[in-house]
């Protein structure tokens, strides 16, 4: 057993990877989603096991084969990554579990062994991506569980689906690509690609302006990654056009595992040798917050596409994360990690049961949507319950982001004012857009004869309880994430005095 | 002279900024494509550029030659880029094929207006 413990970081990511072409054999019906799921769960278990290490003994750094630090390539994982793999691993074994027939119905049978091979390869990148401490290996796990995750997107019986993903296939790829050019420019002036070693040798560096060049692309690269506005157009049409549980999977972890690529960047390894950076990157990214959290819930309030709708809040929901962050101090930052762990919870549970309305209801425009309260009670109880954390009302885990992050704002003396002004505006306009779901669900009356209440199969209704009843359990015992980004925010910023 | 020393730099800006060109610029999917690798291309340079010493031979040990060697590692680097470079674009020409079959064209704004209809 020990031998295993000792390699636990390692196998987060080698089993899913080594699992994925094994997957492609399994033809017969339901077994290559039955071994994607034992494995999404087993990362899920080993996920946990980290963050229990975590907490227990700091972070944990693995060698691989055992070559010393800066020459070979090393993993490692603190209280940030560790809140990742949490969120990563969950959406993706959640997804899974509930997802089965939800898939059977948008993916044919002869490419789901495929399909789920690319889904657990999408998964090895992302936990890649996270425990990898060494710059290009960030980048080759980037690309990993970037092109997996087009292939889940164009994976779908929509062709709209194909359009969508072009776009984002060729602005993911620039991103990458911009974050690569970054990494050479470092590269050139410390002779080192280790995080942590890079981080020690720009002090030394005498000329600063590669480094300065290094860290606009490598910002503006994993912005458009993240899809932080205005770099956001390939995000709403993916997200609306893929199979519903990629959905649910990829809006819960994929843009939140960039974001953290770029605070690890620009806090862990700039923050303190470059000049002015703090107030750099706040000048920058808090007006594109702002307009981010603005626009984005402007917009979901008039869209007509339930997915759509989630989309555009989520880029909203990235803005709140970025505005956390640009205040560049520990409460700020720890507002923003804190709100990737429950925002990931909230729209997980959404899209999850916005899955299961597409199981009964025509399409998923509002208009399709009408009485489907009456027709899925529990499903849309979830659902509800869901909206009421993304909205941010006390006792659900949105209200703890956002209650941190208002605290954060109002740190800042009276320049704070503006900001929870914007925060209460916006959670305003979430209300609207929640509250147009539910007027339709509910009240809305259906244009054809409205069936029975149908019964979606139990096993996925008790999942997306689950997830709802996460959503209430961290909102009153936010202990746990709390914790983990209280520490990951001081880390990035321990070379603040 | 100093600005001609330094010309595989400029050779990288330039390609670089024409691929990003294409990117942008142009409707057809597959010229995009075309301008991706360029701008993928440029970047590959760009790091064989900062592994060359002055007079550096392969790094293999030789008994007679020099020993002065250029640096492997982004030499390295680079080959995992371009592998990972040719998937983008394999996927890339797999997505522009089933749009062809779906759509029946490969020009982007004839794509928009199907979708809009």
């Amino acid at each position: 057993m020990n031998i295993l413990v000792d390699h636990l970081l390692a196998l987060q990511v080698v089993v899913p990877m080594l699992i994925a072409p094994v997957v492609i054999l399994l033809a017969p019906r339901g077994l290559a989603w039955a071994a994607s799921t034992m494995v999404s769960l087993l990362t899920f278990a080993v996920a946990i096991q980290i963050v229990q290490g975590v907490l227990t003994g700091g972070p944990m750094s693995y060698l691989l084969g055992s070559w010393p630090a800066p020459y070979g390539i090393e993993l490692m994982v603190d209280a940030f990554s560790a809140l990742l793999l949490l969120v990563v691993t969950g959406a993706s074994a959640f997804a899974l579990i509930s997802g089965r027939e939800s898939l059977d119905s948008q993916i044919d049978a002869g490419r789901q062994p495929l399909f789920y091979a690319a889904w657990l390869l999408a998964l090895a990148g992302l936990s890649g991506i996270v425990v990898a401490a060494d710059a290009f290996n960030i980048f080759v796990f980037m690309e990993i569980s970037s092109l997996a995750s087009y292939v889940l997107i164009a994976g779908g019986p929509d062709r709209r689906a194909l359009p969508s993903v072009f776009k984002y296939l060729i602005m993911g790829t620039v991103g990458a690509t911009f974050y690569l050019i970054g990494i050479g420019l470092i590269y050139m002036m410390t002779g080192t690609l280790n995080l942590v070693d890079m981080e020690l040798r720009i002090h030394s560096v005498a000329e600063q302006r590669p480094i300065l060049v290094a860290a606009g692309f490598i910002t503006v690269g994993l912005a458009l990654k993240a899809a932080i506005f205005p770099l956001h157009v390939w995000l709403p049409n993916a997200y609306t056009y893929a199979p519903h549980m990629v959905t649910a999977f990829l809006a819960a972890c994929a843009t939140k595992v960039s974001l953290y690529i770029l605070l690890r960047f620009d806090f862990f390894v700039f923050q303190g040798n470059l000049v002015d950076h703090a107030s750099q990157f706040a000048a920058y990214m808090m007006p594109l917050a702002i307009l981010g959290i603005l626009v984005g819930s402007a917009v979901a309030m008039f869209e007509k596409n339930i997915k759509r709708l989630l989309a555009f809040s989520s880029i909203a929901q990235i803005g709140y994360i970025m505005l956390g962050a640009s205040f560049v101090t520990v409460t700020g930052l720890t507002a923003g990690i804190v709100h990737i762990f429950n925002h990931a919870l909230a729209k997980g549970a959404l899209f999850l049961a916005v899955a299961m309305f597409a199981m009964v209801a025509a399409g998923l425009r509002l208009d399709d949507l009408k009485g489907i309260a009456r027709r899925m009670p529990w499903t849309f109880g979830a659902f509800v319950i869901a909206a009421l954390s993304l909205i941010g009302i006390p006792g659900t885990a949105g209200f703890v982001s956002k209650w941190q992050l208002i605290g954060a704002a109002m740190e800042l003396g009276t320049a704070g004012l503006p900001l929870v002004a914007v925060i209460l505006i916006s959670s305003l306009m979430a209300v609207v857009y929640v509250w147009r779901v539910v007027e339709v669900a509910c009240f809305g009356e259906a244009v054809d004869e409205p069936g029975p209440p149908v019964s979606v199969p139990p096993l996925l209704v008790a999942v997306l309880w689950l997830i709802a009843a996460a959503n209430i359990y961290f909102g009153l015992n936010p202990d746990l994430p709390l914790t983990l980004s209280g520490d990951a925010a001081a880390e990035l910023l321990g070379h603040l005095p | 002279m100093e600005i001609l020393g330094l010309y595989y730099y400029w050779v990288f800006a330039i390609l670089l900024m024409i691929g990003l060109y294409a990117v942008i610029a142009k409707r057809n999917l597959v010229k995009k494509l075309i301008g991706l690798t360029l701008f993928q291309s440029a970047v590959f340079l760009l790091y064989i550029t900062m592994g060359k010493v002055d007079e550096g031979t392969a790094p293999i040990f030789s008994v007679t030659g020099s020993n002065i060697f250029s640096n492997p590692l982004p030499q390295v680097l680079i080959l995992t880029a371009i592998v990972v470079g040719i998937s983008t674009t394999a996927l890339g020409l797999g997505i522009v094929v089933r749009l062809k079959e779906e759509y029946g064209t490969i020009e982007e704004h004839e794509i928009q207006e199907i979708d809009e209809r």
